[in-house]
């Protein structure tokens, strides 16, 4: 795609990476794709903020020289070291001479433990600001959103903050604007986007919003590095931001299970009709079949976690285990929980279950329940029961927003 | 008692709340903290924080 021009004298200069449905390794199912975000700023002097992918390198060349020749740029502004937006900082590098480097202490060791350039370095943190004529560059470091290293770039005569990876959303799209595309679907990638990588940082997120709007930043569009750009209504996202990292949750259960030959999978839909039969929401997920990502996205506004999983030796089956442990790096807070599943002859899976999720901070408000090889008339009536406890337990559960509770 | 900041993340560990989630009851010094527990933040280990105000 070519250069988009976003506000006067800023340009987006990215690329949208349609066919990538794997990210992070393959932690993160991007089903829409995704953009890598580069922003030129056109000013007495020009700075570039971020990169994008390497292997898009030349079509981010292509996108900048359509605008100015690239030995023009006098500043490479790194907000963030992950190779999704470094990547081409050093191919830009070698067409601009001039061009000094600017990130916080920590991007500048995490750049050069990646590349190993010899590049003229400007370091910055809160509060410095680097001056382009008409507008100024002000910086703002926002640790752990989303590494140590990450900062924020804010225009304040344009009113332009760019959050780098803060605020985007996986979307491979051919438009560049919140207003230029379906709201639910925009909503859904970036309620993904949270749920699978800022969530365990949501007590940072609130405090750097607190912190953004106690220096009294005035944003009138955010430019993310991912997906679309808030123009129309950035306060969207922002409140949004801070409904997930209060942890404020719905009536609503996830039941989350992995099965051998569907005696799991016929005690999740049958505790599932249990929770159903009080009015709460329940979504039903085999972690083996569907997407993992989308599943996390779910657990976002859910007040409760049903894991189970067949026996297998002693233990829950592997892709559970691996669906837990990332569950367990999410760290969700005030959820409240049970472990089932069926075994042959000793059991342990729904057990191991219970261990991890009181590990991840879920509370277990349930004793596990568990069914020799396929549950008969009598069990089906007690996994029903045993949803409908947990629904009720779903409805009077205060455990909506544990940071509202102060 | 003294604060301690994380200096990778800027995680505070403030004595007076302690770290309930990792098992550091609230009144607990940064100085009595097992040297297993880590940052609850980014999961560096002790010797990564430095004393702050």
């Amino acid at each position: 795609m070519s250069a988009v021009k976003i506000k006067e004298g800023v340009y987006w200069v990215g690329v949208v990476d349609w066919n990538v449905r794997s990210f992070h390794g393959h932690t993160y199912n991007t089903k829409r794709g995704t953009t890598y975000n580069s922003y030129l700023i056109v000013d007495e002097k020009i700075a570039l903020i971020d990169s994008v992918y390497a292997p898009f390198s030349k079509e981010l060349l292509a996108n900048i020289s359509e605008i100015v020749p690239l030995e023009k740029i006098d500043y490479m502004v790194v907000n963030h070291v992950e190779g999704d937006h470094s990547g081409a900082v050093p191919e830009v590098l070698k067409y601009c001479p001039k061009a000094k480097v600017i990130g916080t202490e920590k991007c500048k060791l995490g750049m050069n433990k990646n590349y190993y350039g010899s590049w003229d370095w400007q370091t910055v943190k809160t509060g410095d600001k680097i001056s382009l004529g008409k507008n100024t560059l002000a910086f703002v470091e926002a640790p752990m959103l989303h590494w140590p290293d990450s900062m924020f770039t804010y225009i304040p005569e344009l009113e332009l903050l760019m959050p780098n990876d803060a605020f985007g959303q996986h979307i491979s799209t051919s438009k560049r604007f919140d207003d230029e595309i379906d709201q639910g679907e925009l909503m859904d990638e970036a309620a993904a986007y949270y749920a699978n990588i800022l969530l365990p940082f949501s007590p940072l997120v609130l405090r750097k919003i607190e912190e953004v709007v106690k220096m009294g930043i005035k944003i009138n569009m955010i430019a993310p590095s991912h997906g679309i750009i808030w123009r129309k209504d950035p306060a969207k996202i922002i409140n949004a931001y801070v409904k997930w990292a209060k942890n404020e949750t719905t009536d609503k259960v996830v039941i989350a299970y992995e099965t051998m030959w569907k005696s799991t999978e016929l005690m999740a839909k049958t505790i599932g009709d249990g929770i159903s039969s009080t009015g709460v929401k329940v979504v039903i997920a085999n972690i083996s079949e569907v997407d993992k990502t989308n599943v996390i996205k779910e657990m976002l506004d859910a007040k409760g976690y049903l894991l189970g999983s067949s026996t297998h030796g002693n233990d829950m089956l592997p892709a559970l285990a691996g669906f837990l442990s990332f569950l367990k790096d999410m760290k969700p807070k005030g959820r409240i929980g049970a472990a089932f599943g069926s075994y042959g002859w000793a059991g342990g899976a729904a057990k191991s279950i219970e261990s991890v999720l009181t590990a991840a901070g879920v509370e277990i408000v349930q004793p596990l329940i568990q069914c020799q090889f396929v549950p008969d008339k009598a069990e089906l009536k007690k996994l029903f029961e045993y949803g409908v406890e947990f629904g009720n337990k779903i409805k009077k559960s205060d455990a909506n927003c544990v940071f509202c509770k102060g | 008692m003294k604060k301690y900041i994380c200096t990778v993340c800027s995680y505070i560990y403030d004595p007076a709340t302690g770290d309930p989630d990792g098992n550091i009851a609230p009144g607990t010094p940064f100085e009595m903290i097992p040297d297993t527990w880590v940052c609850p933040q980014c999961g560096v280990t002790k010797e990564m924080f430095k004393e702050t105000i």
